[in-house]
């Protein structure tokens, strides 16, 4: 036991005594999570449109003032001519223009059919769709509104309701992703890192050489980080929970189980890399290469699965990192209990332990 | 208590590393592996220690097999590799202390034995090792491969990069730690240093060209050899190469050491050859045979 | 050896903050002459050197190297010396040809010269076998060799040798000191520096630097007579012990 305890201190005192891996355990966690909640976000306000009413009538005025003054857009120019759409597109001054056909309010009465063109700068494709969107919703409220008064029979309106995200805020699917990479990262890649620094400084030679067994050093490297990963788990949970005003719906002590299971289970990647890796650059740029990507682009944090081809669909499964997102938006989110998830959990939990038993049987007791 | 190796063979792809070594080193011996880089010292010194396991051959350490009781040896080794490998991140203190619990012991404890060494760097004890001079770094590194009161110590190439006095401190201590009844293996590559030890062997390319006391290496030198020297050193080395009779011809510092093929050879007939090749201040003396010399006829 | 000097310092000096590394040295080094600067680690060598390959400007005093000013004609100086140190001296993911061909071009030979040189050298070395290999497969002693060709391949008029034969087994060893021996018959100037006592003993002159100081400058022979030891080795102990 007091070997371990020596062995533990060393770990901290390399740890707190490296300012740089000291910023990215504990500075990464807020950048990222603060750098994701504001700046990357799905969400549009003040989106600038141009309008090219044709007919301005009664009808239209009244959309365009809905439209005004919701806080998704600002009408930055009303335009006369078609030709101009593509002019003010190419000055990049707005994302969208709305062509309100020629006699609006006349063909709505008449035909019971008026159409408005919403046509949207493309080149930021979810941006587009996301205005296209809003515009929609707008102008299917505004129809409703009307048709109160009158009674149409059989006529089916969809009422689409966004569950568990009412508001869709982006933040609320960052938060479990950023938490992923964060523990990922920290727990894998430092682990592999201080590792193979061991091997390239020849100090596990002489850890080689003495009584203490290989599974006291593994044990020895990792313990400080799961208990640092822990904070930080703890860290960004906070600052979702006051700075974005997420909502944690389910168990914190689950969601605390949860993330030992998962910081474990990266824990044993990182031992894993470092068996198979010489230096520390090595180990990082496996840590980067082979487990970061693969956990933002394939584990549905950015991208979702189901849109996925067939083969990328299969080989998410095998990234511990997808069913954590899983685990961690069903207890943050839903607020489900261990009896929804506990598929999920399992199979993190088979992942850990295979992880773990390959990575000490990898782990050499000599040099070669 | 000592070391036994015998046939040992290690090859990486297609390098032999070490061709069928085997040597004894008695219980309580100083004994010196001496042989320039490359020439499978540090192989020797991971098989020997556990780090590596030999192709063929076999070899014991303390009485304990290296392949079997790896796990006792471990306990009763101290290994001071070739480079530096203590950690530069934390202060000598730290260092020895880490060193002390992981093998299960206090500096306290053993203090006795390192003393003489740490007291030269106790004033540094909350130094950074990374920030030590050379000389102080090995004697932290020595300190720590001492503090569990190893019955055999393993040093590979500890005087490395390290200045003259350092070297000789160094050497001092090592005898010091002998007369405590520690079996100690070194290596080097200095030649000089092969003096200091008990027994060496001298070790090329993997193979161990002889085992003995230096005394007796040196005595075991078959020629006479001559410091010759004159006024211009380059044009004497070519002039000497070129002589019929040379049997080698070798830079020594200011002189070159020659030896002749012949057994009735008269300097008087060199001094007149080399004059006749226009050299001058021509000096031919007679001299003891060096380690080096020895090491140069056996690997020649 | 002829007289002219081709390093000459006076009073050179370096100083970091309140710290002198380099305390007003003065010494000269004639043309094809073996010089050996020796000392401790932290002695100061690595400071003066620098000084005299133009990277690092003294604080005071003033040294010439090649005939040219160290502070303020640090290029003409680069392009007068070479440089060959035990820790890096050639690529090893390179060949023996594509090494000298890129050293050649980085001291700027043209197209025909580094032709030239490069049969020259591979001939002289025996390397015939071994010139489409890469360095990193050859042994120490003949990577030692080749670099030390390639320091010259400019023919500078100063090489700096950087303790050029640590570790390398003994005949390589002499092989080596007769590569120098030979340029310095050529008229280059060889300028040591090491804390290996046995390399000093086959300078023509040795400094021994102590404390930023030179506190010894002589032929190996007279300083062995000087302190009535037998080894330089014993001279720098007595040097450094005081």
């Amino acid at each position: 036991m007091k070997r371990f305890i020596g062995f533990i201190t060393k770990e901290f005192y390399h740890i707190f005594r490296d300012r740089r891996s000291l910023f990215i355990l504990f500075g990464m966690p807020i950048v990222q999570i603060l750098l994701f909640g504001f700046a990357i976000t799905n969400e549009i306000n003040n989106v600038d449109i141009a309008i090219l009413d044709h007919s301005k009538d009664a009808t239209t005025k009244e959309i365009i003032n809905k439209i005004s003054a919701s806080k998704y857009f600002s009408i930055k120019q009303l335009i006369e001519r078609e030709d101009d759409i593509e002019a003010v597109f190419k000055k990049g001054k707005v994302k969208a223009v709305l062509n309100f056909e020629k006699d609006f309010s006349k063909n709505l009465v008449k035909d019971h059919k008026a159409t408005v063109q919403i046509i949207t700068d493309a080149t930021d494709p979810n941006t587009a769709n996301t205005i296209s969107n809003y515009v929609s919703s707008i102008l299917q409220k505004y129809q409703q509104e009307q048709n109160k008064a009158i009674t149409i029979n059989y006529i089916i309106v969809p009422q689409p309701r966004m569950v568990y995200n009412p508001e869709l805020k982006s933040v609320y699917m960052f938060v479990p992703g950023v938490m992923t990479i964060i523990l990922m990262l920290v727990s894998a890649m430092m682990t592999s890192i201080s590792i193979t620094r061991e091997k390239e400084l020849g100090t596990m030679e002489i850890l080689l050489v003495s009584p203490i067994k290989p599974f006291q050093v593994i044990i020895g490297k990792v313990f400080p980080y799961i208990f640092l990963s822990i904070i930080n788990a703890i860290v960004i949970v906070l600052l979702s929970i006051f700075i974005f005003k997420m909502p944690v719906q389910g168990s914190l002590f689950l969601l605390g189980l949860e993330s030992v299971l998962f910081i474990i289970s990266a824990l044993a990647l990182g031992i894993l890399i470092s068996t198979i890796s010489a230096t520390q650059q090595t180990a990082m740029m496996i840590s980067l290469m082979g487990l970061m990507l693969p956990v933002i682009l394939l584990s549905g944090f950015i991208f979702p699965i189901s849109s996925m081809p067939l083969p990328l669909q299969i080989i998410s499964n095998a990234i511990p990192a997808k069913w954590f997102i899983i685990i961690l938006k069903g207890i943050m989110l839903k607020g489900v209990g261990l009896q929804f998830i506990w598929k999920e959990t399992l199979i993190l939990l088979g992942m850990t332990v295979f992880f773990i038993g390959l990575s000490v049987k990898k782990y050499k007791i000599r040099l070669e | 208590m000592g070391i036994s190796v015998s046939n040992i063979s290690k090859s990486y792809k297609d390098l032999k590393a070490l061709q069928n070594i085997s040597f004894e080193v008695k219980p309580n011996e100083l004994f010196g592996l001496i042989g320039p880089d490359g020439a499978g010292k540090t192989t020797l010194f991971r098989i020997l220690t556990t780090l590596l396991i030999a192709n063929e051959g076999e070899a014991t350490v303390a009485g304990l097999d290296v392949l079997k009781d790896f796990k006792e040896i471990r306990k009763y080794v101290g290994y001071m590799p070739g480079r530096f490998s203590l950690y530069q991140d934390l202060t000598v203190e730290e260092n020895l202390n880490f060193f002390a619990t992981i093998f299960g012991t206090s500096i306290e404890e053993n203090y006795e034995l390192i003393k003489d060494i740490y007291v030269q760097i106790e004033p540094f004890k909350d130094r950074r090792a990374g920030k030590l001079s050379g000389g102080m770094k090995q004697k932290l590194a020595l300190s720590c491969a001492l503090i569990h009161k190893p019955k055999v110590l393993f040093l590979d190439e500890p005087t490395t990069g390290v200045d003259p006095v350092s070297r000789k401190e160094f050497w001092e201590m090592l005898k010091r730690l002998q007369q405590k009844g520690i079996t100690i293996l070194v290596s080097t590559p200095y030649m000089d240093e092969a003096a200091l030890c008990d027994r060496i062997a001298l070790i090329q390319d993997g193979e161990i060209l002889q085992i003995d006391t230096p005394e007796n290496i040196v005595k075991q030198y078959p020629k006479t050899i001559y410091d010759v020297s004159a006024n211009n050193m380059y044009q004497l080395i070519n002039s000497l190469k070129a002589y019929q009779h040379k049997h080698s011809v070798y830079p020594f510092g200011e002189f070159v050491h020659y030896t002749d093929t012949r057994s009735d050879f008269n300097p008087k007939e060199l001094k007149t050859y080399l004059e006749a090749q226009n050299l001058s201040n021509i000096s031919i003396e007679r001299t003891q045979a060096t380690i080096e010399d020895s090491f140069m006829e056996l690997a020649k | 050896m002829n007289n002219t000097n081709v390093i000459q310092a006076e009073g050179l000096t370096k100083m970091f903050g309140d710290f002198t590394a380099v305390n007003a040295i003065t010494f000269e080094v004639k043309k094809g002459e073996i010089f050996g600067f020796l000392g401790a680690n932290g002695a100061g060598k690595t400071t003066a050197i620098k000084m005299l390959i133009g990277i690092s400007n003294p604080t005071s005093g003033q040294a010439h190297v090649a005939g040219f000013d160290v502070s303020t004609q640090a290029e003409d100086i680069k392009k007068n010396i070479g440089y060959m140190s035990q820790k890096f001296a050639l690529y090893d993911d390179l060949t023996v040809k594509e090494n000298i061909t890129f050293f050649g071009g980085i001291y700027g030979l043209t197209k025909i010269k580094i032709k030239e040189k490069t049969k020259e050298l591979i001939e002289d070395l025996g390397l015939e076998e071994v010139a489409n290999q890469l360095v990193g497969s050859l042994p120490l002693g003949w990577k030692q060799k080749i670099s030390f060709s390639v320091a010259l391949l400019h023919e500078p008029k100063i090489v700096f040798l950087d303790e050029p034969t640590g570790g390398v087994d003994p005949i390589t060893r002499r092989q080596f000191w007769e590569m120098i021996y030979r340029a310095s018959h050529q008229g280059t100037t060889i300028f040591v520096t090491t804390h290996y006592m046995d390399e000093a003993e086959y300078c023509d002159r040795v400094s021994i630097m102590v404390n930023g100081k030179i506190e010894a400058l002589d032929t190996p022979k007279e300083l062995k007579k000087q302190f009535q030891v037998d080894s330089m080795n014993d001279v720098f102990l007595k040097l450094a012990r005081g």
